[in-house]
């Protein structure tokens, strides 16, 4: 056990040194493109402080051309509306409160088109709401397109599930059928293979939670992968997402925990001498493990994304943003192939992010749940 | 290091947004556990069971099938095994009843013959005596004759005498 906690710390300080090092070349890299971009007399923006600005300089590209960073980074991130192609777009609703002068805007995105301000707030590049003198706190309670699609997906599954469940009374003592065919061994494989070799006699009780979040995360990363309006988002490449759904598991965790748990991790098995070391690693463990899952669900998914979008770039990069007809030909003829193979990948990388996210909180509940009878004993 | 992670709007949660995903989740799970999870797990529980014990009644049924076969099959077998012994107490008995009618016949056999010899015995001796009788009695006659030759000459009683003495000893 001990081992085990300190091999998932190591894991988990690999990955916030990777998250630290990419963030680091991305900074980076903007801070090298800042000569340029700052040409423009605009100054929105630049005050990294506050925390909830957004850092991507979108004001690139009059002499740059095809940035596919800025590309990638707008494509993986939330946004106010939903860009469909060129200049149109879907408004979302917009609900803002600007904490500093405590002011609510509400309404439509397409409020903001062509760049018109509202009460201090205008639309960035990246279709992001923002304040104009980007030092005014606020809080985006907008329907965005993340937002919009975990409604969708809160929608469907609804839907789905209610429409099996109620197959499943009407067809009591029959063959299952239509839709239930399709759900049922889902639902199967989820008790199977996911809960019940980890959580025992304790599977009914934590069924539902893990069933709602393997279809819940399942269903968003396959809309994900949809390009077209109601799909596209990058709900489970965000971090917001990740950690609200980590947090239901560590609270879950947490909240169930026998008393073994905590005595391992106040007690641990080994020299009183050692617990000065031991008790601050065990406690580090407590939180480390919902980190990792909700940094592995977030870096998988956003990878995804970003080599997707990269691909499809090519086209852009080699026909120099539509100036080149045979460049743009060549850039298809290679990125069509590398997309759809990569999409092929992301489609099992969809379902099996949901399984890792779902099997790991299983894993930890069933840990937390064990009860020793035999004290102290094969660790 | 703080400041590099809050510039990074990729590693910056958007409160908003999460505060969105938490009532988005926790609606949720609430309404999917009540009105979707359980009924459909527990009909899959249901199935689960229903079906296991149709299989264990198979199973059982099947196992009894086969015993009463076997029972069957046994009460064959002894019913062919007393056949056969039937069969070969039968003939036991009409062998012995055919040898012990041939023995009887030989005894009776064997005592007719017996009966026989003694008839033939008796017969014998009976016609012995009258053989016997009748030399007696012819002796007698010629005794009577020779007495009454006796009286007239010597010299033919013994000729005579001699004579009879002669025929008589082809006995």
């Amino acid at each position: 056990m001990v081992n085990l906690s300190i091999y998932k710390n190591i894991k988990t300080i690999i990955f916030i040194v990777a998250t630290l090092l990419l963030s680091n070349n991305v900074i980076y890299a903007q801070h090298d493109s800042e000569p340029h971009t700052t040409t423009t007399s605009e100054v929105h923006n630049t005050d990294a402080t506050s925390t909830t600005t957004e850092a991507g300089h979108n004001e690139e590209g009059h002499s740059t051309g095809f940035n596919v960073k800025d590309v990638a980074m707008h494509h993986i991130a939330d946004a106010n509306q939903w860009h469909i192609m060129g200049d149109i777009h879907i408004p979302l609703p917009v609900m803002i409160y600007n904490r500093t002068t405590s002011e609510w805007i509400v309404g439509l995105s397409s409020m903001f088109h062509h760049g018109e301000a509202l009460k201090g707030f205008e639309m960035n590049h990246s279709d992001r709401i923002v304040p104009i003198n980007g030092t005014d706190s606020y809080i985006d309670f907008s329907i965005t397109k993340n937002v919009f699609t975990m409604l969708l997906v809160a929608f469907l599954l609804l839907v789905i599930f209610i429409t099996v469940a109620k197959a499943c009374e009407k067809n009591k003592g029959k063959a299952p059928k239509g839709l239930q065919n399709i759900i049922e061994p889902l639902v199967l494989f989820v008790r199977d293979e996911i809960v019940q070799p980890n959580l025992g006699k304790n599977t009914d009780k934590f069924l539902p939670y893990f069933l709602t979040a393997f279809f819940f995360i399942w269903l968003n990363n396959i809309l994900g992968l949809i390009p077209l309006a109601p799909g596209g988002a990058n709900v489970m490449g965000n971090i917001a997402v990740t950690l609200v759904l980590s947090v239901f598991t560590l609270i879950v965790v947490n909240f169930n925990a026998k008393k073994d748990y905590w005595k391992h991790i106040f007690m641990p098995p080994a020299p009183v001498w050692l617990w000065p070391i031991l008790i601050p690693i065990e406690l580090i463990g407590v939180i480390s493990k919902p980190f990792a899952l909700m940094i592995r669900l977030f870096a998988n998914m956003s990878a995804g994304h970003i080599i997707v979008i990269s691909l499809t770039s090519l086209i852009f990069v080699f026909g120099k943003a539509g100036m080149s007809i045979a460049g743009s030909a060549t850039g298809a003829a290679i990125a069509v192939p590398f997309v759809l193979f990569i999409s092929v990948i992301e489609i099992l990388v969809a379902a099996l992010q949901a399984f890792i996210f779902t099997m790991l909180s299983a894993v930890f509940l069933g840990l937390a749940l064990e009860e020793h009878h035999h004290e102290e004993h094969a660790h | 290091m703080t400041s590099i992670i809050l510039m990074n709007p990729l590693i910056t949660p958007d409160p908003g947004l999460a505060i969105w995903a938490i009532l988005i989740f926790s609606i949720l799970l609430f309404l999917l556990s009540k009105f979707a999870f359980r009924p459909i797990v527990n009909s899959l529980k249901e199935r689960q069971d229903s079906i296991e014990t149709a299989l264990n009644a198979a199973n059982k049924a099947k196992e009894e099938m086969a015993q009463l076969q076997s029972k069957n099959e046994d009460l064959l077998r002894e019913a062919k095994e007393e056949r056969n012994k039937m069969l070969l107490e039968a003939k036991d008995i009409a062998n012995k009843t055919m040898d012990d009618a041939r023995e009887r016949a030989k005894v009776e056999y064997a005592k007719l013959i017996d009966n026989a010899r003694k008839d033939f015995e008796a017969e014998r001796v009976s016609a012995l005596m009258q053989m016997k009788n009748e030399a007696g009695k012819l002796a007698v006659d010629i005794a009577e004759k020779l007495v009454k030759k006796e009286l007239s000459d010597k010299k033919a009683q013994e000729d005579l005498v001699s004579s009879l003495i002669n025929e008589a000893k082809f006995n």
